[in-house]
């Protein structure tokens, strides 16, 4: 069956082809003195400017499972799925004046993880590590997840097996390949395959929004087809508009998802290669294009529906796979080879999210695990050897996920990843304004609001599944007397901030010892060419700024 | 770790640079775009698209031109 899809295969490989060669070339692209440095590897000797860190950052948190995941959401519950704008308008002001405090703080004391900065302002190895571990967990999933995407786009074109392994097949392949660029490159690969994959894909979107509603009879007609299907449903929480009762819910997740998305590993990893404090405002600016763009993709779930798209079979019998009604959309409306172009675009679009994924768990590995209790004395040189095994590892373990287990597991994981990776918002986000809770305080806080999220989420159920159904919990669990949802990272990154807030009290009173913060009041808002940092390998290897605790 | 004296003039200024009553601006596309009574609603229609679509769409305009506005107040206080 893959023979009728022969243009598209051969399009979709000539474009995974040219950005592989681009990613092994990408390591003499604005060549390093020094590549044996985790701040050249690992961060792309913080220098990226404007466009550079636009292309980076946007490939980075608009990834492929993104593009399928939200249409797919669309298609089958309506408006809920569309949280995903107003999500990614609010974290931008959000994060403003948050990320260049992060910046600055970072490039004056060398920092390269989240963990890095937790563990000198709260002069705690232990929090440091459970930053790390959080990052770490949040991340590999999410990776996983890159996979689902490309999935999507082999199934459609037929490329599957009856073995699990000739099915893995294409996609062990493509993780090689990935795997050996970002191993030679670090975060240059993906910064310049960013460049093709972000083209392609505001080129296949342009096209399709104006295409597609020529075709279909007007966007007028797309929503009617969308409402009628959703009137016609059973399930009394879909159709175009929100109801009473996932108001709360649609929001909170819009809110809580805000701000979880720069605490991921991954997109620090974005914000700490750029050059300085004025490209990150910059971006902030301008990042909403791709707002706008992903507003338009979660529309292609519509319009499948107006076209009449039947989703492809899932992985267990009976079940039907949501994630393929973009590429088959594309397969029913387009001449192959431009379907071709947009798999292309989605498969790419997945490359660029993984390997910044990749390199930010090998990074948290490196800084925070490895040389914090396996090789104290580790030289830079050893350093970014070791973030560049562990990305090859990270990435082994992200195939296996999807090779060996149901690719449910996956999304289940990266639903928890999102309420988990909110637990380290006071340790992180606020204890750069404020040193204000105590270092205990925030690890007790830390477990009350992850035990209370993994809690909430397996009691929620789904018309399919009895646990980890999704992110909205009854608040009727709670005793309330309403048939209301609401996210449960909100919910559990309150109770965090309460627990340590109090705990913070106690042990004020009691006057358990707070550690030494190794940053001054100035040292967040230092810049480009600051005179007080301390150059190259010293600034990793002074003992008398990071006291042991 | 003592900060050395002759930084003290550069850090008053970038202080003043981050401190800035433009900031509250950045609340407005923080709380205006998940207050689901402005835009949970079919009508009015443009070019087909529910009023919970478009105005949604046109907040990502609110959040850019804020953002924008207060990039471009606050940079000129500094010494660049």
């Amino acid at each position: 069956m893959w023979r009728d899809h022969l243009t598209e295969i051969i399009v979709f490989s000539l474009l995974f082809l040219l950005v592989s060669a681009m990613g092994f070339v990408a390591a003499r692209w604005r060549r390093p003195t020094d590549m044996a440095h985790l701040d050249e590897w690992g961060l792309g000797g913080r220098s990226f400017g404007g466009w550079i860190t636009w292309f980076l950052v946007g490939g980075d948190l608009y990834t492929a499972y993104t593009f399928v995941a939200v249409p797919a959401l669309m298609f089958g519950a309506g408006a809920a799925g569309f949280f995903a704008v107003p999500y990614t308008i609010v974290v931008y002001p959000l994060v403003f004046l948050v990320l260049i405090r992060l910046w600055s703080v970072s490039h004056r004391h060398g920092f390269v993880t989240p963990a890095d900065f937790v563990r000198t302002r709260f002069d705690s190895p232990v929090l440091a590590l459970l930053i790390a571990i959080t990052g770490i967990v949040a991340t590999m999933p999410y990776i996983a997840l890159q996979l689902v995407g490309i999935e999507a786009v082999l199934k459609t074109m037929g490329v599957t097996g009856d073995s699990a392994l000739a099915r893995h097949l294409p996609i062990i392949i493509a993780f090689a390949i990935l795997a050996a660029y970002t191993y030679q490159s670090g975060l240059r690969a993906p910064a310049l395959i960013a460049f093709v994959k972000d083209s392609l894909i505001y080129i296949v979107i342009l096209v399709a929004v104006i295409y597609l509603p020529y075709k279909l009879g007007g966007w007028g007609d797309i929503f009617d087809a969308a409402d009628a299907k959703f009137q016609a449903s059973p399930n009394p929480n879909d159709g175009i508009l929100l109801n009473g009762n996932n108001q709360l819910q649609y929001v909170t997740l819009a809110f809580g998802s805000a701000l979880a998305l720069f605490l991921y590993p991954h997109s620090i990893t974005g914000v700490l290669a750029s050059r300085n404090r004025d490209v990150i405002k910059r971006n902030m600016s301008a990042l909403p294009a791709y707002s706008l763009l992903l507003g338009l993709i979660a529309l292609l779930g519509y319009m499948a529906i107006a076209a009449g798209v039947k989703p492809l079979p899932g992985a267990s019998a009976g079940s039907v796979d949501n994630n393929t009604i973009v590429p088959l959309l594309f397969d029913q409306q387009f001449p192959d080879w431009f379907a071709g172009v947009a798999y292309a675009a989605i498969g790419i679009g997945a490359l660029v999210p993984a390997a910044i994924m990749s390199i930010a768990a090998a990074n948290l590995f490196t800084r925070n695990i490895y040389k914090e209790y396996l090789k104290r004395d580790a030289t830079a040189a050893q350093e970014a050897n070791v973030s560049k095994i562990t990305s090859l590892v990270v990435k082994v373990g992200a195939v296996a996920c999807i090779v060996f287990l149901d690719p449910q597991f996956s999304i289940d994981l990266q639903l928890i990843g999102g309420v988990i990776i909110l637990q380290t918002l006071p340790a992180v986000a606020l204890g750069l304004y404020t040193r204000w809770f105590h270092r205990t305080a925030l690890i007790v806080g830390w477990v009350a609001g992850m035990g209370l999220g993994m809690w909430m989420l397996y009691q929620v159920a789904s018309p399919t599944r009895k646990h980890f159904g999704g992110s909205a919990f009854p608040l009727e669990k709670f005793g309330f007397d309403t048939p209301k949802t609401i996210y449960v990272g909100i919910v559990a990154v309150l109770v965090n901030l309460a627990v340590a807030a109090l705990l913070t009290l106690i042990l004020r009173a009691v006057k358990a010892p707070e550690g030494v913060d190794g940053t001054t009041p100035d040292d967040y808002f230092a810049d480009e060419g600051d005179p007080r940092i301390t150059p190259g390998v010293d600034r990793d290897a002074d003992p008398a700024r990071e006291p042991v605790a | 770790m003592a900060a050395p004296e002759p930084e003290a003039p550069t850090t008053a200024r970038s202080r003043a640079k981050d401190h800035s009553p433009w900031n509250w601006l950045l609340f407005l596309p923080i709380v205006v775009p998940l207050i689901p009574v402005f835009f949970n609603g079919d009508a009015p229609r443009i070019f087909g698209f529910p009023r919970y679509y478009w105005l949604q769409l046109a907040w990502i305009l609110l959040g850019v031109s804020t953002t924008t506005l207060v990039y471009q107040m606050t940079k000129k206080r500094g010494e660049h």
